[in-house]
Formats: structure tokens, sequence, C-alpha cells
């Protein structure tokens, strides 16, 4: 039965096995510390926190989040802890994000056993300017655990907590804390277009259906349904609010001709329609995919999704599968939990039960509830494995289907490339996949323009080892890495739209950069030495200085004659090699306030490196994109926050691409200058 | 129906559930106060919690509009009401056939998040309806319904190879469906 604790209150505890569950309506950082019989806690090492989730008997999560559930074991805490302390506060709001529990809803926390039965539960209210509070507490009285509700905050945040629980470093620590969970957030996916709701839904795979469920039951919710005859009533789902982009390439290479026969502007090589006046006419009528026969999934057709062009349905279409790979790996992992922790549960009361010792009794309990755990994650599988099919099927047709700005180098695509007259609507920055479903690899999208720059890092990552612990290789690998995402920004905007500054200040990446300088795509050679670096960033800061006076002033128009309006992508290769003080700070300027302005920062760069700079640098890094150039699970998905493998989309081994691109966009660089 | 009536379902062709949705409708408060601008707003919540052998897995609710493996969607909070003409303000759809294997239990709720009871509300109902042909299985009418904050409304578990709907309309009380826990258990 669960007590509802008032503050001050305490509940006996009848299990050691617990968990916290954490709800609040906003996300936070749940973090524990375990505390002496003096409630003292000794030092960084008595801290649970998302920069170190794990101690012994107690595990928290490692992001922000507005739900917790926080695994508690008491009788593996250390004899000498006496009180666990469950703390709530507030991520260091950096502008964004409310910065004291008072403008939040009243945080609740509930202590649940393993069965999910509630013990007690404590509802934080009447905070106000605090950011961090103790929620609860779990401490021992005479041999047993109780748990009392506190609900004291803290307007100083976690720092003064912590000193106000004896802890010496506190401050620094707290400081700590903030910075895991900021990187927590810099790991995350940008968060997915608004999608009209249920757009996806309506092709989900059915399982085998009796005769008298045919094709209609293959559509389980209500989503729109396609039009069956081109021109059909499509107008309603464009997405409102978003300038829409180009009408569907066209040209003799289009894929979309091939899945879109009936569309007209797939059809002739020119679209003589004015880009930006669609609503005048309905959009092309998305592919429709066959009714699919009585017992089988929708056959998957690319561009299955809404939007005004074929670009912008491909587009909905990728972000829908990562949605969908998402959420029903998670319905897997789900069931496997539950099956494990079911499977431990039933054998514990084997052993627990004495009956059981007589005979082959207790034996044939536990072969019963291995076979129960089998069946289940069976059963689990096989949703998934129906799942991953119909995905698979689908990635198969996207696939070839995308346009340049969203295809793989090796898609046959690149080989008709033209120079575009239109910025597409997004970016392939490389492919994410989960363990459970290597066969189904996502392209990752992100809008264009850029809204954060990139780092590509080059130094040793988690998951890395084996053939990539050559720090040199990996440096290598880097700036290929750098190069291909360079290249294909070049390749996607119009000539002259995009602009590619390089700072090498030692020249260590001559060889890495040779595709870009050899093609003659670079707006200048790569900037080298002090000299070079001081230079290009002071020509980059006055830029930033001159657009922002001119926006925020209203007159755009007053910029100097000839000014370049382009985009800016400044390359940095081995920092900080060749940045004195001022040129880490302006590095640091255009970090914050180049990207409303259109200047980018690609940073080529093991964070290592530059530790010297201490906490400097962080803001840095943190608002800039992590991505690796070997393959790892650093990147979590807006939707339930699995870790995602990413790899980067690079050009085959041996292929010209990349040079036959660049030279297309060289050439049209020259021409427009003129 | 009735509250408390407790009737199983299944569709008259002898087909299992494949798609559900709960919809909840109330009317707004009237506007008080000189200029109308002093409101005392009625705010209803619909909520869906999953069960796997009696363990609560997963819950949709206004905090958490979708269940992670997207069987469960919410529509999203309404905070005031409607004109009170039979819409739904809020709806949860469950895609059945997408629940994930454990769980076999999914329990509707309805909550008086502002604290009125259903005797103070009007042209209030909730009901449930078969999403694939739009037929209403059943239907509850709150308004002046007793002093009590909460309704745990229905519940739609696993039954052989489909799945079967027990209306159950018990009165409760509490803020959100967490308060309602210990009253759900009993009816799993």
């Amino acid at each position: 039965m669960t007590a509802e604790l008032v503050r001050g209150q305490n509940h006996p505890l009848p299990q050691t096995r617990l968990e916290i569950r954490v709800s609040a309506g906003t996300p936070v950082v749940a973090a524990a510390t375990l505390g002496d019989e003096n409630g003292k806690v000794h030092g960084v090492e008595w801290v649970a926190h998302p920069g170190t989730p794990t101690l012994p008997g107690l595990e928290v999560s490692r992001q922000a989040a507005a739900d917790h559930r926080l695994a508690v074991d008491l009788d593996a805490v250390p004899d000498a802890v006496h009180r666990v302390s469950v703390l709530l506060a507030l991520p260091a709001a950096d502008g964004a994000g409310p910065a004291r529990f008072g403008a939040v809803a009243a945080p609740f926390v509930a202590v649940t056993g393993l069965d999910g039965g509630e013990v007690a539960s404590f509802t934080l209210t009447g905070l106000d300017t605090e950011s961090a509070v103790v929620a609860l507490e779990l401490y021992r009285r005479q041999g047993a655990w109780k748990v009392r509700a506190v609900g004291q905050g803290y307007a100083g945040g976690l720092a003064e907590l912590l000193t106000d629980q004896g802890l010496d470093e506190a401050r620094r620590l707290a400081g700590g804390i903030e910075e895991a969970v900021a990187r927590g957030l810099a790991r995350s996916v940008p968060a997915p277009p608004p999608r009209p709701d249920g757009d996806r839904t309506r092709r989900t795979a059915a399982p085998a259906l009796g005769p008298d469920h045919g094709g209609a039951a293959a559509r389980t919710t209500p989503g729109p349904v396609p039009p069956a005859t081109p021109y059909g009533s499509q107008h309603a789902p464009g997405v409102p609010g978003q300038p829409a982009p180009q009408p569907a390439h066209p040209g003799g290479g289009d894929p979309s001709a091939v899945t879109q026969p009936t569309a007209p502007a797939a059809g002739g090589p020119i679209d003589y329609s004015h880009p930006r006046r669609q609503n005048a006419a309905p959009p092309p009528p998305p592919p429709t995919a066959p009714p699919a026969p009585p017992g089988q999934p929708a056959t998957p057709v690319a561009g299955d999704a809404t939007g005004w062009s074929m670009e912008e349905r491909l587009y909905n279409q990728v972000w829908g599968m990562f949605e969908d790979l998402a959420r029903t790996t998670a319905a897997y992992r789900s069931a496997v939990d539950f099956a494990d922790a079911r499977m431990e549960k039933e054998l514990d009361q084997v052993l627990s039960d004495p009956l059981s010792r007589i005979g082959g009794q207790g034996d044939a309990a536990r072969e019963a509830a291995r076979a129960r755990h089998t069946e289940l994650v069976a059963r689990a599988k096989e949703a998934l494995d129906r799942d991953l099919g119909q995905l698979a099927a689908e990635a198969e047709v996207v696939e070839p289907a995308l346009p340049p700005a969203f295809a793989r180098w090796d898609n046959p695509v690149w080989h008709a490339y033209r120079v575009p007259m239109e910025i597409p609507m997004a970016l392939r920055l490389g492919e994410l996949h989960l363990p459970e479903a290597a066969r189904v690899r996502i392209p990752m999208l992100v809008r264009l323009p850029l809204e954060r720059g990139l780092w590509i890092d080059s130094g040793r990552t988690g998951s890395v080892d084996g053939p990539f612990a050559d720090s040199h290789e990996l440096k290598h690998l880097a700036l290929r890495t750098a190069v291909a995402h360079a290249a294909r920004l070049l390749a996607v905007y119009p000539a002259g739209e995009f602009t590619v500054q390089v700072i090498d200040p030692a020249g260590a990446g001559a060889q890495g950069l040779a595709p870009l300088v050899q093609t003659g795509v670079l707006a200048a050679p790569p900037a080298l030495g002090a000299a070079g670096v001081a230079d290009v960033l002071a020509r980059l800061t006055q830029r930033v200085d001159l657009v922002q006076m001119a926006v925020r002033g209203g007159a755009a128009d007053s910029l100097p004659p000839g000014f370049d309006t382009s985009q800016q992508l400044l390359i940095v290769n081995d920092f900080p090699h060749g940045f004195d003080d001022r040129a880490v700070n302006q590095l640091r300027y255009l970090a914050d306030e180049g990207p409303d302005v259109g200047v980018h920062l690609m940073m080529v760069a093991d964070r290592e490196e530059s530790a010297g700079y201490g906490p400097l640098l962080d803001p840095l890094w943190r608002s800039l994109l992590r991505l690796t150039p070997v393959p790892d699970d650093h990147l979590a998905d807006p939707w339930v926050g699995h870790a995602w493998t990413y790899e980067p989309s690079l050009a085959p081994a041996g292929s010209q691409v990349l040079q036959q691109v660049l030279t297309q966009v060289a050439a049209a660089r020259r021409s427009w200058d003129r | 129906m009735t509250k408390g009536q407790a009737i199983s379902l299944q569709k008259n062709d002898g087909g299992s559930l494949t798609a559900v949705r709960m919809g909840l409708g109330w009317q707004a408060a009237p506007r008080r106060g000189l200029f109308g601008s002093r409101t005392r707003e009625i705010d209803l919540d619909a909520s869906a919690v999953l069960f796997a052998d009696k363990q609560p897995v997963d819950v949709v609710f206004f905090r958490h509009l979708v269940s992670d493996d997207g069987s469960v969607r919410h529509t999203g909070d309404n905070l005031v009401g409607g004109v009170g003409q039979g819409g739904d303000d809020e709806a949860i759809l469950v895609d059945l056939q997408r629940v994930p294997v454990h769980i076999d239990q999914i329990v509707f709720t309805v909550n008086s998040f502002t604290g009125q009871t259903f005797q103070e509300v009007q042209n209030a109902f909730c009901r449930l309806v078969d999403e694939t042909n739009g037929q209403e299985l059943a239907r509850y009418t709150l308004a002046g319904g007793g002093a009590y904050t909460a309704q745990i409304m229905a519940k739609v578990h696993r039954s052989g190879q489909g799945w079967t709907m027990t209306a159950l309309g018990t009165p409760a009380n509490g803020r959100t469906f967490q308060d309602l826990m210990p009253a759900i258990l009993p009816v799993l």
C-alpha cells in the first residue's frame, strides 16, 4: 500500500532492492549522495551523478530527463554508509529551460519495489527560487532501512546543496555534474521535424490477419489515407510555417522520376513553375503503395510521406523510419527487460522455497521459469524481426531514390551530379544504427542551413579499439571525414553560396586536404602559421560583426557593395596548434555568434590536446555537434533516447566521386565569379 | 451504459479489436468576473497505463504523449475543455497490433487536474471507440456523476490471440494517474 508522505515524514522500507521513480514536468538532473552516520559525504566518490552514474548499490541516469528511474540496492552499499540522499536539480540554464523549481510543476518521487508496487511517494510542493533539492533520503535505523520525505531546496543550486552535506569539493563537483549533463544534451540528435500526426502509422506492419480483414486492416490508425488517383485530396498536410522547399529535382538523372511516373514536375528537364508559389497548385501526389494483399504488410514505396515536394517527402519518410526503428526497438528492449526481471524473481522464489529442495520440484520450477523467459523473448524477437524486415525493405527502396544531399557517396545519383540551383532542405551527415538491428541503417539528415557547427573528434572514442587505436591513423580519418562533409556542403549549395576556408597552422593536414585544395573549391589556400590563423579569424570576426550590425539595424542593404553574402564554413585542423589567447577568444566568439549569421565552424580536433585551456573551452565543444570518424555510439534519438551508433558518410575507397563532384563545383564557382 | 457495468467486448463479426480510442470531452467553465478575465478553468486529463503482469511499464499522459514503443498515442493536453457538444477534447489512440508482447493490460483513466469533482463539470463524458470503424463501444456521462475527481474507465486486455475490453467505470479520487495507482491495482 502506498504511503503518501508529507515533508519530514518517514516510512519503513520492506525491501532493500528498490527503484526510485522521479517525474517532473521538465528535464531535471537526478543524483544521489552517500552519507555516514552523521550525514557527511566524504568525497566525490560518494556521489552518483550523470558523470559517474554508478556506485555500488546505486545507479542514476546519465542525462537530464523529465522522468527518471534510479535503481537502488541497499544491501550492496558499503557498511559505512548510513544515508542515501536523492537529489534533483535543474540543468544549468544556458538561457533555455527554467532556472527555479517555482517555475515548473511540483516534482513527484516514488519509491517502488522491483515488482512495481509503490512503497511511498512524495510530491515536492512549495519550492520557489530553489534550483536544487534533496527529495528523499533512505537511512539506516537499527539495522533496517527507512525512507524520509525531505524536500529541502537550495537557491544556490547543487554547489550549495553539496556544501551543506559536508562535501569539500562541492563547487567543483557541481560544475562537473553540469558539464556532464550538458554533454548529454549535446549528444542528442536535433529534434525531429514537425510532422502531421499519424502519417506514418497508417503503414505500420500488420501481422497476418484472417481473410476477413484484408488490406483495410493493415491501416490500423486513422492517418490520412493516400488518394487512390493522382491529384487527389492531398492539400492539407503541408507543414505550416516552414518555408517549403523547391519541387522535386528536375533533370534526367532524377531518381524520383523512376518512382513517380505520373508527376509532371519530374517529367521534363525544366520546371517553369515559380519555386515559392506552391500554394496555388496542389503538390504532385505522393506515390502510393498498392493495396496490400490480405495478410501481407504494404509494399514500401519511396516518398511515401507527406510533403510539398519529393525531397520533403523523402526527408519526412527518413525521419519516420528513424522514429519507427527507435520505437520498435524500445518495445523489444522493454519486453526483454521484463522477461529477465520476471525470470530472476521466479528463480529467487524457487530458491527461497524450502519445498523446492526436495526431489526434482525445484529443478522443474527453474526449468519452467526459463522456458517462460525463452518464450516471451522469442515472441518479442518475432515482433522486432517483423518490423525490421519491413524497415529494411523500405530502406532498400528509399536509399536509391534519395537526392544527392541525402544520398550515400556510392549512390549513382552522384555520378549524374549537377551544381544545384536551390539549397536542399537537409544534408546527410552519416548513418545511424542500433545493435539489435545492424542491417537497418537510417540516414542521419540535418536541416540546412546548419544550426550548429561540427566537431570531428580525432581523439580516442569509447568504442574504439584494435584497428583504430593508432592516434595518427585516427587523425587522418578525422580529416578525411571532415573533407567529405565539406565537399558535400559545397556540392549541395548553388554556386557561390557556400564558401569554405581552412586553417591548418602547421600544414599537417596538407595530404588530407588535397581533394579540396587541388580541385580549387577553396576561397583561398589553407592558412598556415600563427599569422595565417590570426588573419582568417580577424576577417571572419569582422564579418560576423558587420552582418550582425546590419541585421540588428534592419539595414541589410547597407553592407558594403560586393559583400560576399554566402554561408561560410571554417575548417580548423590541428587545434589548438598556432592559436594564441586572442585567437582562441575569437574562435569562441565565432562559435557563439556565427551560426545566426551564416558562419560555421568545423573543428577537427582531439579535445585532450586543448585540455590546457581548462573549462574555458567547454562551451565551445558543447556548442558543436560531435561526429566521429569511426563508428561510435554517442548520439541519442529524440523520442526514447537510445544510444545510436553513428558512422560518417565517406566516399568508397578508390572512388573518384569526390574529385569529380568538386571539379564541377569549382568550374561553377569560376563561371559564377565572372 | 451505466457506470460500474462490466462487459466484455468483441467485434460483432467475431474478430477482435485492432485499434481503440478513448475520447474525453467536457464543456469549458463559464467566464467570470466583470470582464470575463477571472476564469476557473476545468482541466480534465485522460491517461493510459500499460501493465505487464500487473507491473506498470509505461504511461501515456499529458507529460508523456507517446509510449516509448509508439503503440499508444495521446492527442495532446487540452487545459480548458470544449464547447460541450460531443466532440472529444482529448483522445488516446491505441494500436493494439503494435503493443509490445509483454504488455497484457492497458488501463484508461480520467482525472480532474484542477480539482473540480464531476458534479461541477458540465457535459463531461468519456467514451471508447473502435477506431477501425468508428463505432462507439462504451460511453459514460461524467457530469453530475458524484463527488469524485477521477474515474478508472476501462481496460483492454489480451485474451487468446486478440484483445478484449472490459468497461469498469470505477470512481476514484486524485489529481493525476499516479494518485490512482492504488485504485487501479485491484481491477487488474
